[in-house]
């Protein structure tokens, strides 16, 4: 791997972050986080969604009238995402059942949408995919992290397994309610935004 | 080539080339894994009577030893719930999300407790046999609003057709994690074995309790605690079984075969 495609890989991780960043597909890292198990299978739907699609588009990028270019993005990633809402029934019949609509917004996830309009549509399919699947893992980042939290003070687990014993089975911690309802989520963004700025000034916007 | 890519016979025929590829992927994704699909569907209701019936402990929890056991124990048999009644017909082929939209196959409801606005004639029922062949528990399928829509799930009851083995509600709901979605809590699917649906005049009394059951009060072995900020869900579990095993519901069945009468 060369050190650009390297870079498109990593940059959106933490320096570019579609989330804490670009502030991008909000709305999903609300619903999805409560549990860590939820969050992963999310996260790399989106992985998957991210780099095929930017791949694609990019591969027939020079092709697209500009006409209808939104609309055949459109189409591939819709696509994209029904195949992955199929794989997860076949496989995962009670985890498709709990992510349920979520997986099928996707469609409107604005990291998809953005990704393929501001970068598959000008580079060369190899870095488009790279750029890809390096905004799925930023977008995955941040959710697991969101994740951790809600699951681990809301529900005292990680991955379902008990790390802080409730009160009702008997351990000694009060569940935190709040974090279980989504809103939630905003809070545990807005501190991973603010802690990511503390370590990375420069992403501080000037005003 | 690119320099003409905007005219208009050229987009048409590019659009419909991106659809035709479109589509095939997505019809050949739907086809290739739709008997995956089915196979783990069956499977996970396979796994909730198994569970309702208290036998998921003689599986080892791999699909092909829930599937055995499954065949090895529990008959499906069809009931008309109106005369409480076994029909004749496959329940394999029975769908009751799709009975309870057809106006031939369902009715209107007038005493809509459970909120579900039509049911079906016909039920399935679950008899699951021990090793010696007789009754041993019954499975009854259940559907009921809770706060944000409908559960699905399963209540086992024991061969008297009264004392509940387990309440098995299905992941397909959509109630408030941590809340509402407690009713698949082990912690308080534990407190249902033991409880009796009906009270000693044969009337329905299986109700949730907010705030906890009082112990020693007459009413104790009709109830369980609700749900700890969960009030309308508990509400909705409270009215879906008061519903299905009320005279709208399973009664007529049960009145027919609670004195032993099940083979």
């Amino acid at each position: 791997m060369s050190a650009g495609n390297k870079s498109v890989l990593t940059k959106p991780i933490v320096d570019n972050n579609p989330i804490a960043l670009q502030v991008l597909g909000i709305c999903s890292a609300l619903a999805v986080t409560s549990s860590m198990v939820n969050a992963l299978v999310m996260s790399l739907a989106v992985i998957f969604v991210t780099g095929f699609s930017n791949l694609f588009i990019s591969i027939i990028r020079n092709q697209i009238p500009s006409s209808v270019r939104i609309i055949v993005q459109m189409a591939i990633i819709a696509s994209l995402v029904i195949v992955v809402d199929q794989v997860l029934k076949a496989f995962s019949y009670s985890l498709s059942q709990e992510l349920a609509v979520y997986i099928g917004l996707i469609i409107t996830n604005c990291i998809v949408m953005g990704r393929a309009e501001a970068f598959a549509m000008k580079e060369k399919p190899g870095v488009s995919f790279m750029d890809g699947i390096g905004n799925g893992l930023g977008y995955g980042f941040i959710l697991l992290t969101v994740a951790f939290f809600r699951e681990l003070f809301g529900f005292g687990t990680v991955f379902g397994v008990e790390i802080l014993p409730l009160i009702q089975n008997g351990g000694w911690y009060q569940a935190n309610g709040m974090l279980v309802l989504p809103f939630s989520s905003f809070f545990v963004i807005g501190l991973i935004i603010w802690a990511i700025r503390q370590w990375k000034p420069e992403q501080v916007e000037k005003d | 080539m690119s320099a003409n890519k905007e005219t208009f016979s050229r987009t048409v025929i590019f659009v419909f080339a991106v659809c035709l590829v479109c589509a095939a992927l997505v019809s050949i994704s739907a086809v290739q894994l739709k008997p995956l699909q089915v196979a783990n569907k069956l499977l996970d209701q396979q796994t909730k009577i198994l569970e309702a019936a208290s036998l998921l402990e003689k599986t080892d929890g791999t699909s092909k030893s829930i599937k055995a056991t499954y065949a090895q124990y529990v008959e499906a048999r069809m009931i008309d719930l109106d005369s409480g009644e076994f029909i004749e017909g496959d329940p394999n082929l029975f769908d009751e999300r799709r009975n309870s939209r057809d106006v031939t196959k369902s009715e209107k409801l007038e005493n809509d407790i459970a909120g579900i606005s039509r049911r079906s004639h016909d039920a399935v029922i679950y008899i699951v046999k021990n090793d010696a062949g007789n009754v041993d528990a019954v499975v009854f399928p259940i559907v009921g609003s809770g706060l944000w829509d409908l559960m699905y799930g399963f209540v086992g009851l024991e061969s008297d057709l009264n004392t509940v083995r387990n309440v098995i509600y299905t992941a397909e709901m959509k109630e408030t994690p941590g809340l509402g979605a407690e009713v698949l809590n082990p912690k308080w699917k534990a407190l249902w074995p033991g409880k009796k649906i009906y009270n000693d005049n044969f009337d329905v009394a299986v109700q949730l309790v907010k705030g906890g059951v009082k112990p020693g009060n007459p009413n104790e072995i009709n109830q369980v605690d609700g749900l700890s900020g969960a009030t309308l869900t508990a509400n909705g579990v409270t009215n879906t079984l008061r519903f299905w095993f009320g005279e709208q519901g399973y009664k007529p069945f049960i009145a027919k075969n609670r004195d032993g009468g099940l083979k």
